[in-house]
């Protein structure tokens, strides 16, 4: 472990995101700049999730890293790879046994605890940049708690699909003050974001953490006559038969034919066992 | 009525050695249109910039008669202050509907931003307020969900007022609210702002170097040149017995068909 100092970043690296986290944790939602640094990998890849993982590791840290809810996709086994390398950490898939997990695009379906940090991989942190592209005007609006320029968007969304359309990376409102954009988690995900474990987001081109302590209260937005819904695929998975997970529709020959399946692969697999074991 | 609900005490913009505008003082009553005329360059709309807070002004006071506190300096106000009156109880209508319209939000999203700003949560409401006011501007129901992108010049500006009004403003700002119509069109937009005017009892200050313009809508009127006013009175007054040099040529440049 001799060419790479403990988790590739440099300490005094790792110093100055801690604080940006910190600072994050102190105000919920609240978007840090952060002197991102050049990772070995494209951006888009997950470099703010990266940094934020380098600079939590322990050396007692078990780490599990997901990609859509699966361990064993690209993204999730370089970037697992990356720490097995540079930081010589113990790594997982169970979610249960994870003390920090990366993720991309999915919360865990089991329930995380106190000692756990999910850190996600943030692509834009700014929920009103595509409504407002001025980074000093929306700057501004969050300083003002102008938000309802938010509101237009999922105005749109109804005057042309008939409901919130909206399905990813829905907008939250944080303690009742910051809105935040949640990362491309799908809108099911949203109600499982007020958990025990410390969250904390990453965006390393945009060079933006921000994080929620445990416990913080998201409530993502809705109008009174178009209320949030909690969406996934109508069927139960074909593998392991949950009926209450988020759904991936995987097509499996050039028939037309395809199935649902839990996109929480650690989920779906213990399932599977269990069921095994029941049979056995 | 006891007292104006703008009150304007010297102002002055300068850029660099040149003048913006300079010692302008005037007041405005409720229910009242001002309208102020002069050449290109005169300092009109840097007047119209100052007052609104979308320019610091270099001198001057530009006293409001808020809801809550009465008259209130609005530069001494905090920013958050400030935003929430220029979305709430003011309206800036410009020159151009690109500037004041969003063009990726449809025609409803347009009317119903003021309305979210301010906490409507309701969709129904919201949209049934918009339908409301796109009617009360010749808009078709039909159109509701179309970007301002599909729509016609005129369109655009009947769509920025619709979308200015909606909260109910007390004051207005407009500038050059004709500029580039075709007169048919202009003709139209005339008629409809003066009836919404008189219907809502705005008070209104119109930006215009259209002379035909501020005798349809404005009560008063003031002519600027150089920066400085040089003439001020009743619109009628000041069009049918110009006393300066500048108003009596601005006066008889108009040409006649």
């Amino acid at each position: 472990m001799s060419e790479y100092n403990f988790a590739y970043l440099d300490e005094q690296t790792k110093r100055m995101i801690r604080r940006a986290i910190l600072k994050g944790l102190a105000i919920p939602g609240y978007q840090v700049p952060f002197a991102s640094r050049e990772m070995p990998m494209p951006y888009g890849w997950g470099t703010g999730g990266v940094q934020v993982s380098a600079a939590t590791l322990t050396p007692d840290d078990t780490l599990k890293v997901i990609d859509q809810g699966a361990d064993d996709t690209t993204n999730a086994i370089s970037i697992r790879k990356f720490f097995q390398k540079t930081a010589g950490v113990n790594v997982t898939e169970k979610t249960a046994e994870a003390s920090l997990i990366q993720t991309r695009h999915r919360i865990p379906e089991v329930t995380l605890r106190e000692d756990q940090i999910l850190v996600y991989q943030v692509p834009i942190p700014e929920p009103l940049r595509f409504l407002e592209p001025s980074e000093v005007e929306t700057r501004k609006m969050h300083a003002l708690e102008e938000y309802g320029l938010m509101h237009v968007k999922l105005y749109e969304d109804i005057s042309k699909h008939g409901a919130i359309a909206t399905s990813y990376a829905y907008p939250v409102r944080v303690e009742g003050r910051y809105v935040m954009d949640p990362s491309p988690i799908p809108k099911f995900d949203n109600p499982k974001m007020k958990m025990a474990a410390v969250q904390l987001f990453g965006a390393g081109r945009e060079q933006r953490i921000y994080a929620l302590p445990p416990y913080t209260e998201v409530i993502s937005l809705d109008f009174e006559d178009y209320p949030f819904e909690a969406s996934k695929a109508d069927h139960a998975c074909d593998l392991c038969g949950a009926e209450n997970s988020y759904l991936d529709e995987v097509i499996i020959n050039d028939q037309g034919g395809r199935i649902f399946v839990c996109s929480d692969t650690d989920f779906c697999t213990s399932r599977q066992d269990q069921t095994k074991e029941e049979a056995a | 009525m006891t007292q104006p609900l703008l009150d304007v005490r010297g102002i002055a913009k300068f850029y660099g050695a040149r003048i913006g505008c300079a010692d302008v003082s005037f007041d405005l009553w409720p229910g009242e249109v001002m309208g102020i005329v002069g050449e290109s360059g005169s300092g009109k709309s840097t007047l119209l910039n100052c007052i609104a807070g979308h320019l610091e002004p270099d001198a001057g006071e530009v006293f409001f008669d808020t809801r809550v506190d009465g008259m209130k300096d609005t530069r001494l106000m905090s920013e958050p202050e400030r935003r929430m009156l220029s979305r709430t109880d003011w309206a800036f209508v410009h020159q151009h509907a690109r500037d004041g319209l969003r063009m990726s939000v449809s025609a409803g999203g347009n009317v119903g931003e003021r309305l979210m700003a301010v906490g409507a949560r309701h969709y129904g409401d919201i949209r049934a307020r918009a339908i409301d006011w796109l009617g009360r501007v010749e808009i078709s129901e039909s159109r509701i969900d179309d970007r301002p992108t599909a729509f016609s010049g005129g369109m655009q500006q009947r769509l920025q007022i619709a979308r200015n009004l909606v909260t109910g403003p007390r004051l207005v700002f407009m500038d050059e609210p004709t500029g580039g119509l075709d007169v048919s069109v202009q003709a139209r937009l005339l008629d409809l702002l003066r009836s919404l005017v008189r219907e809502m009892g705005l008070s209104a200050i119109i930006v215009t170097h259209d002379l035909a313009v501020v005798r349809l809508l404005a009560d008063r009127l003031m002519v600027m040149k150089d920066g400085h006013v040089v003439e001020a009175g009743l619109t009628d007054q000041v069009l049918d017995d110009p006393q300066h040099a500048y108003t009596q040529l601005l006066v008889s440049s108009v040409l006649q068909v």
